[in-house]
C-alpha cells in the first residue's frame, strides 16, 4: 500500500518542501557562501599554507612513477654495461626523499586539516546553539523543537562530513586528475593524448552518476526521514499503542516507509552498480588500447619500457579519485544545503531584541502595569485590543476567563515571549524592552503546565533558577511545597536522576519541582499559569498554603480555571475577547451576585458539591 | 526481563561472531546472490592478476624480442580481460544491492513487530533513541558487513595470498620483500583499527551528548527563558562541544598517522623493489616485463591488505551491532496473549488480591492486595493521593503491565488467559497525558477503532467536546502531534477523551482525562460521558469532586492498596483521608456558605 492519507495534512508540508528546494541548490549560494566566507575567515593564512602543503605533497607523490621509468630506463643500461650502480642508486634516493616528503607533507595536511575543520565546526555549533537562544519563543513556536534538533545535529553532522572526508578527497583528486594528465604529455605527447581520448567518457559518466545520485540521495534522505518518525514516535506512544490494538495497522504503515525506503535505496545502489564498473571499464580499456598503441610503439623503438611502465602505474592513479570526485558531490551539496539552513536561521533576528542601551533594575519591587496594550498572533485578529492594567507592587491578581480570553497571552508579554503591537508594558516604570533579558528574568518567572525537566539530578533542576542555592534552600523550598517527603521517597532523594523528560515522577510530582524551581528563584514577579492543574486536590492545597507565604512581598499573575487557587488572590479580573470585564476584590465580585465571577464561582462550587 | 538499555556504549554487549552467526537467517534467502556475489568477485581477483602477466608477456615479447606478431593478440586478451572485469564488478554489484536491502528491509520490520509485542515494562527502560540506533544505524552497519565486508574479507585474504605467490614465483628474492612488507600494514591495520574504534566510539558518545543538550535546548526553550538561564545552558554545550573538538582532535591525529603510514609502506617497498629489480633485471635475472609486472602486481596489493584493517573493523562494528539487536530479539515479551475469547462481554471487572511491583524494583510493590468489584455497567472512581499508584491498577486491566501477585478478571475470566487483542478490545482508556501521533486527526481519532463511521467519529467527538478537530485548518484530515498542529493540553486531552469513547469499550478507564479542562468544558464533557458511562462499565481516576460524581462509588487507595469503598457522601462523612483528598477545604466551604447566604 502506498496509501499516505494517515499523515493528514500540515503547514509544515511548506517549509519542508521549502527546504527541500535549498537542498537542490548546488553551489554555496547567498546566505552558505557568506557563511562559509565568514567561518574561514580568521584561517586565511593557514589556508594559504595549507594549499602549498598539498601542492608539495602531489607534486611528491605524482614524481614516483616517473622516477621508477627513470629507474627503469637509465638505471638498467649502466648496470648492464659496465656494472655501474651509481645512477639507479640517484634515483633511487631520490624516489626515498620523494616518498619521504610527501608523508611529511600528507600528516601535516591531514592535522592542519582537521583543525581548522573542528575549529569551524565548533564555531557553527557555538553560533547555532546561542543563536537559538536568543530567537524569541514566538519563533520556536513555529519553528518546533524537532528542527532545532535537526540544525544542531544532522546539518551540523553534514557539514562536518565535508570538512572530514570531502574536502580532502576532493583537493587530493582534483590534483591527481590534472597532474597525471600532464605527466602523461610530457612522457609521450601522442600516447598521452590516446590515453586522455578517455576523457570525454569520464566526463560524460560521472556528470550523470553526479545528477542521478543527488536526485536520488535525496528521495533516500526523505524516506529515511519518514521512517525514523514513524518509529520513534510509535516507540514512544507504545501505551497508546498496545492499548488500543494499533499494532497491526502500525505495522502496515512500518512495511510500507520500510518498503519505500528501501526502493529509493535500491536505486542508489543501482546507479553505483552501473558507475563503478562503468569507470572501471573506461580504465581497463584504456590501460588495454595504451597497451596496445604503447607495445607497438615500443616495438618501434619510439617508446621507452619505462616510459610503458609509468604509463600503467598513472592510468591506475588516474582513475582511483573518480568515485571520490562524485562521492563528493553528494557530500557537498548536502553540506551546501545545511550551510543554507544555518545561514538562514542565524540571519533571523529575535522578535524581542535585547535593548541597545539597556536601563538596570535593581532589586525590582514588581510594580507591572500595562499601557494601551495591542496584541495580535495573527494580523487582523486582536487578542488584546488595548488592555490597561496596573498591578501593584506585592499584589496578587488572579486571571479568569474561557479559553482564548488572552489570560496566557499577557502572562507571555509580561515574561516578553512576545512584545507587544502596541503600548507598552511597565515594570517598576522602566518598558519591558529597556531591560536586558537576563535583568528581567530575575525579576519575572513563570511556571507553566509544561514543566519540563533536564536531565540531571532532582537537586540540579529545581536549582536551575539558582544555581547557587545551598541544599538548605532548596530544602526550604520543596519543604514549603510538600515536595520534600516524595523526593525523599525516591532511590537516591535529592540526587536522584530524572531520565528522559521527567521518567517516572508523575506529572503532579513533575509540576511540584517545576513550583520548587520557581520559588527558588525568587523573582519580584511571579507569573502562574494553569501551573496547578495536575496537581491533585491536597498538593494543590499545599502548595496554596505554600503560596500564601511565598507570595508575600511580592507581585504575583494567577492564571487557573479552578477557582481554588483564586481564593488566595488579593484581587480578580475576569477577561473576555482580549478585555477586563470584571475587576475587584474576590469576594467583592461574589457578593455582587450578578457577574460573570459570580457565575463562574457558583459552577465551581457545584463541581466541588 | 533481563534486558537493559546500555548506558555506557564505551562497555556494550559482548560482541561475537557467534551474534552475526544467529542472525544468518536473513542471509538463507539470498544464497543465490552470495554465491554470484562471490563467484564474480572471485573471478574478479583472477582478471586483475591476469592483466599485469598480460602486461609482462606484452614487454617481454613484443618489445624485446622485436616481435610484432604477439602484439594485437596480446592486447586483444588485455581488452577482453578488462571489459570482463568490468561485467563481473557490475553484476556483483547488481546482485548484491537486491540482496542486502531486502535482508536489511526484513530485519528492520522484524525488529519493529518483535518491538511493538514487547510490553511497557521494557519500554519504560529504554529511550526510543536507543530502539531506533538499532533499527537505523546497527542494521546498516550488518548490511555493510553482509554485503561487503564478508566477501572481501575472504577475498582480499585470496588475493593477498595468490599475489604474493605469483610474485615469489616470478623472482623471490623481491616476493620476500613484498611479503615483509605486507606484514607491517597488516599489524598496523589491525591496531590502528582498536584505537579507532574506541576514539570513535568516545566521538559517537560525545555527539549523542551534544545532541541531548541541544534537544534540552530546544524543547526547555521557554523553561530556560523564563529563568534567565540561556548564559548557563549555552555554556555547558560550548564546554561539551569543546571536548568533542578535543576527541576528534584525537580522531584526526590518529587517522593522519595511519594513512600516512599506509602510504609510506608500499612506497618504501617500491624503492627496494626498484633497486633490487633493477639491478636483477641488469645482471639478467629478471626481464624488463617481469619487472614492470612486479610493480604493477605489488601496487594492485596495496588496497586489499591495507583494507584488511578497515574490513576487521566493520567485522567488529557489524558483531556488536547484531549483539544489540540480538538483545532486542532475545527479550521474550513476558506477556503473552491467552486463548479465551468472551462472546457476549457484560463488563464484569474484578480485581482480585492484585500486587504489583516494577520489574527493576520487586522489593518495593507499588500495589499491595487490591480487590474491587465492579459489576457490568457500574462506573467506579479511583481516588488517592500523588503517587498513590492508581495510574498503574488502570493499566494492569489492559495488560500494560502484569499483576505480579493476584488477578484480574473480566466477566470471571482472568485478563491473562483472554486473547490479548480481544482484551484490549473489551478495554480502552483515555490516558491523562494523551499521546497523539503526528497523523491525521482522523486517523488517531479511530486508533482503537479503524472502520468508525463519520457519524461514530461525530458522535464521539460531541461527547468529548472536541468538536474544535472539525475546525482545523484540514479539519480531520490536519495533521496533529510534533509533527503537525500544535494543541493545547485541553485539547489533546479531549481528543484522547474522543478517541477511548469511539472505541465503544466494555470496560472504559478514564485516567484523571479532564485535568486540563476549564470549568465550563468539564461541565459539558461530564454530562456527554455520563450517558456512556450509564451503559459501559468505567473505572475513573479522579482529583475533582465532580469528576467523582460520574461515578456510582469510589474507592480510595491509599499506599498502593483500597482502604474504603463507598459512595462519596458515605466517605466525605465517615473518612478522614478521603475529606482530606477531595473535600474543598475550610475556607472554601465558607465562601460557600458565604455565597449561599
Amino acid at each position: 500500500m502506498t496509501d499516505t492519507g494517515w499523515r493528514g495534512v500540515a503547514e509544515v508540508d511548506a517549509i519542508e518542501a521549502a527546504e527541500r528546494d535549498a537542498a537542490a541548490a548546488i553551489r554555496f549560494t547567498g546566505g552558505s557562501g557568506q557563511l562559509l566566507r565568514e567561518l574561514l575567515r580568521p584561517y586565511k593564512r593557514a589556508l594559504k599554507l595549507l594549499v602549498l602543503i598539498v601542492l608539495v605533497e602531489n607534486i611528491a607523490r605524482l614524481s614516483i612513477p616517473y622516477l621508477v621509468k627513470e629507474g627503469i630506463d637509465t638505471g638498467i643500461p649502466p648496470i648492464i654495461a659496465d656494472d655501474n650502480l651509481r645512477p639507479l642508486f640517484v634515483i633511487v634516493g631520490i624516489v626515498l626523499v620523494a616518498t619521504l616528503t610527501q608523508a611529511l607533507a600528507r600528516q601535516l595536511f591531514l592535522v592542519r586539516s582537521g583543525h581548522i575543520g573542528q575549529d569551524m565546526l565548533f564555531e557553527v555549533r557555538r553560533r547555532v546553539f546561542r543563536h537559538f537562544q536568543v530567537l524569541s519563543p514566538a519563533f520556536h513556536d513555529s519553528y518546533t523543537s524537532g528542527r532545532v534538533i535537526s540544525r544542531q545535529t544532522s546539518d551540523v553532522d553534514a557539514i562536518y562530513e565535508m570538512l572530514e572526508t570531502g574536502f580532502d578527497g576532493l583537493v587530493t583528486a582534483a590534483l591527481t586528475l590534472v597532474g597525471t594528465a600532464g605527466l602523461l604529455l610530457f612522457l609521450d605527447v601522442k600516447l598521452g593524448l590516446v590515453a586522455l581520448l578517455c576523457g570525454p567518457f569520464l566526463f560524460w559518466i560521472t556528470n550523470w552518476f553526479r545528477k542521478e545520485s543527488g536526485k536520488s540521495y535525496r528521495v533516500t534522505r526523505e524516506k529515511v526521514a519518514l521512517v525514523i518518525v514513524h518509529f520513534v514516535e510509535s516507540m514512544g506512544g507504545i501505551r497508546a499503542v498496545q492499548a488500543f490494538r494499533r499494532e497491526p495497522r502500525n505495522q502496515e504503515i512500518l512495511d510500507d516507509v520500510n518498503e519505500q525506503y528501501r526502493a529509493a535505496n535500491l536505486v542508489a545502489f543501482r546507479l553505483v552498480a552501473w558507475f563503478m564498473p562503468g569507470i572501471r571499464l573506461i580504465g581497463n580499456v584504456t590501460i588495454a588500447v595504451v597497451l596496445l598503441y604503447g607495445g607497438y610503439r615500443a616495438y618501434h623503438g619510439e617508446v621507452t619500457v619505462g616510459v610503458l611502465a609509468a604509463f600503467l602505474l598513472y592510468l591506475r592513479q588516474f582513475f582511483e579519485p573518480m568515485m571520490e570526485i562524485s562521492q563528493f558531490y553528494n557530500t557537498f551539496q548536502s553540506a551546501s544545503a545545511a550551510l543554507d539552513k544555518l545561514a538562514g536561521v542565524l540571519r533571523e533576528e529575535p522578535s524581542v531584541p535585547e535593548p541597545e542601551q539597556p536601563t538596570h533594575l535593581d532589586h525590582a519591587r514588581g510594580e507591572l502595569r500595562f499601557d494601551g496594550v495591542r496584541f495580535s498572533y495573527v494580523d487582523g485578529r486582536p487578542v488584546l485590543p488595548g488592555l490597561d492594567l496596573t498591578v501593584p507592587a506585592g499584589q496578587t491578581l488572579a486571571l479568569v476567563g474561557t479559553t482564548g480570553a488572552g489570560k496566557t497571552t499577557l502572562a507571555k508579554l509580561a515574561t516578553r515571549f512576545y512584545d507587544p503591537d502596541g503600548g507598552r508594558i511597565l515594570l517598576d516604570g522602566l518598558d519591558l524592552r529597556d531591560l536586558t533579558s537576563d535583568n528581567l528574568r530575575e525579576a519575572v518567572v513563570m511556571v507553566t503546565q509544561e514543566n519540563y525537566l533536564f536531565s540531571g539530578t532532582i537537586s540540579d533542576n529545581i536549582r536551575f533558577g539558582r544555581p547557587d542555592a545551598s541544599q538548605e534552600d532548596v530544602e526550604r523550598a520543596t519543604r514549603a511545597l510538600g515536595a520534600h517527603d516524595f523526593i525523599m521517597a525516591l532511590p537516591e532523594g535529592y540526587d536522584t536522576h530524572v531520565a528522559n523528560r521527567g521518567g517516572r515522577l508523575s506529572a503532579g510530582q513533575r509540576q511540584l519541582v517545576a513550583f520548587a524551581r520557581a520559588f527558588l528563584a525568587d523573582p519580584a514577579v511571579l507569573i502562574l499559569d494553569e501551573a496547578t492543574s495536575s496537581l491533585d486536590i491536597p498538593s494543590e492545597r499545599l502548595v496554596q498554603q505554600a503560596l500564601r507565604t511565598v507570595l508575600a512581598g511580592r507581585t504575583a499573575l494567577i492564571i487557573a480555571h479552578r477557582l481554588s487557587t483564586v481564593e488566595i488572590a488579593d484581587r480578580v479580573i475576569v477577561m473576555e475577547h482580549g478585555r477586563i470585564i470584571e475587576d475587584g476584590a474576590p469576594a467583592d465580585l461574589v457578593a455582587g451576585g450578578e457577574g460573570r465571577f459570580s457565575d463562574l464561582h457558583e459552577a465551581w462550587l457545584d463541581s466541588l458539591a | 526481563m533481563t534486558a537493559t538499555p546500555d548506558s555506557d556504549a564505551l562497555e556494550g554487549p559482548p560482541a561475537g561472531v557467534h551474534s552475526l552467526w544467529r542472525l544468518r537467517h536473513y542471509l538463507r534467502p539470498h544464497r543465490g546472490a552470495l554465491a554470484v556475489m562471490l563467484g564474480t568477485a572471485l573471478a574478479g581477483v583472477g582478471v586483475a592478476i591476469a592483466i599485469p602477466l598480460v602486461t609482462k608477456a606484452l614487454i617481454d615479447g613484443p618489445i624485446t624480442e622485436r616481435d610484432l606478431g604477439p602484439v594485437l593478440p596480446l592486447g586483444l586478451i588485455a581488452l577482453a580481460l578488462g571489459v570482463l572485469e568490468a561485467v563481473l564488478v557490475f553484476w556483483r554489484r547488481w546482485v548484491q544491492s537486491s540482496a542486502v536491502l531486502a535482508m536489511e528491509t526484513e530485519m528492520r520490520r522484524d525488529l519493529y513487530a518483535h518491538l511493538q509485542v514487547l510490553p511497557m515494562g521494557f519500554h519504560s527502560q529504554w529511550q526510543s533513541g536507543q530502539l531506533l540506533s538499532r533499527a537505523t544505524t546497527d542494521l546498516s552497519a550488518i548490511r555493510r558487513f553482509a554485503g561487503f565486508g564478508l566477501l572481501f574479507l575472504v577475498i582480499n585474504i585470496l588475493q593477498v595470498t595468490l599475489v604474493t605467490g605469483v610474485l615469489l614465483h616470478m623472482y623471490w628474492p623481491l616476493g620476500l620483500v613484498v611479503a615483509a612488507a605486507a606484514a607491517p600494514i597488516v599489524w598496523l591495520s589491525t591496531r590502528f583499527e582498536k584505537a579507532y574504534v574506541v576514539v570513535s566510539r568516545r566521538v559517537q558518545d560525545e555527539q549523542g551528548d551534544l545532541a541531548t543538550l541541544a534537544e534540552e535546548g530546544a524543547v526547555g526553550i521557554r523553561v530556560i527563558k523564563s529563568f534567565g538561564r540561556s548564559e548557563h545552558v549555552s555554556r555547558q554545550y560550548e564546554r561539551a562541544a569543546q571536548q568533542l573538538h578535543e576527541t576528534s582532535m584525537d580522531k584526526v591525529r590518529l587517522s593522519a598517522k595511519f594513512w600516512t603510514f599506509l602510504e609510506v609502506i608500499p612506497n618504501l617497498a617500491v624503492v627496494v623493489v626498484l633497486l633490487l629489480g633493477a639491478i636483477g633485471v641488469g645482471t639478467g635475472r629478471l626481464t624488463p616485463g617481469e619487472l614492470v609486472a612486479f610493480i604493477t602486481l605489488m601496487l594492485s596489493l596495496v588496497w586489499p591488505v591495507a583494507s584488511l584493517g578497515f574490513i576487521l573493523a566493520m567485522a567488529q562494528e557489524a558483531m556488536t551491532a547484531a549483539a544489540r539487536i540480538l538483545e532486542i530479539f532475545d527479550t521474550e515479551p513476558d506477556i503473552v496473549s491467552g486463548a479465551q475469547v468472551i462472546e457476549r462481554p457484560r463488563g464484569h471487572l474484578r480485581f482480585e488480591h492484585v500486587d504489583f511491583a516494577f520489574p527493576d524494583a520487586p522489593d518495593e510493590p507499588v500495589l499491595r492486595d487490591v480487590n474491587l468489584d465492579l459489576q457490568p455497567g457500574e462506573t467506579v472512581a479511583l481516588v488517592g493521593a500523588t503517587g498513590s499508584g492508581k495510574t498503574i491498577l488502570t493499566a494492569l486491566v489492559p495488560r500494560l503491565y502484569d499483576v505480579t501477585g493476584g488477578r484480574i478478571t473480566i466477566d470471571g475470566v482472568d485478563v491473562r488467559d483472554l486473547e490479548l487483542g480481544h482484551l484490549r478490545t473489551l478495554v480502552a482508556t483515555a490516558f491523562e497525558e494523551p499521546t497523539l501521533f503526528s497523523m491525521s486527526a482522523r486517523e488517531n481519532l479511530t486508533l482503537g477503532r479503524a472502520d468508525a463511521s463519520d457519524a461514530d467519529i461525530d458522535e464521539a467527538l460531541d461527547i468529548a467536546q472536541a468538536g474544535f478537530a472539525r475546525d482545523l485548518p484540514w479539519g480531520l484530515e490536519t495533521r496533529i502531534g510534533e509533527q503537525g498542529m500544535a494543541l493545547s493540553g485541553g485539547q489533546r486531552q479531549r481528543l484522547a477523551l474522543a478517541r477511548a469513547v469511539l472505541a465503544q469499550p466494555t470496560v472504559l478507564v478514564l485516567d484523571d482525562t479532564l485535568s486540563a479542562l476549564d470549568v465550563h468544558t468539564e461541565k459539558l464533557v461530564e454530562e456527554a460521558l455520563r450517558r456512556v458511562l450509564g451503559s459501559t462499565t468505567g473505572l475513573v481516576v479522579a482529583h475533582r469532586a465532580s469528576t467523582v460524581l460520574l461515578a456510582d462509588k469510589v474507592a480510595l487507595i491509599e499506599g498502593g492498596t483500597i482502604t474504603h469503598v463507598g459512595g462519596h457522601s458515605e466517605l466525605l462523612a465517615t473518612v478522614p483521608a478521603y475529606r482530606e483528598l477531595l473535600a474543598a477545604e475550610a475556607d472554601h466551604e465558607a465562601a460557600h456558605e458565604g455565597a449561599r447566604s
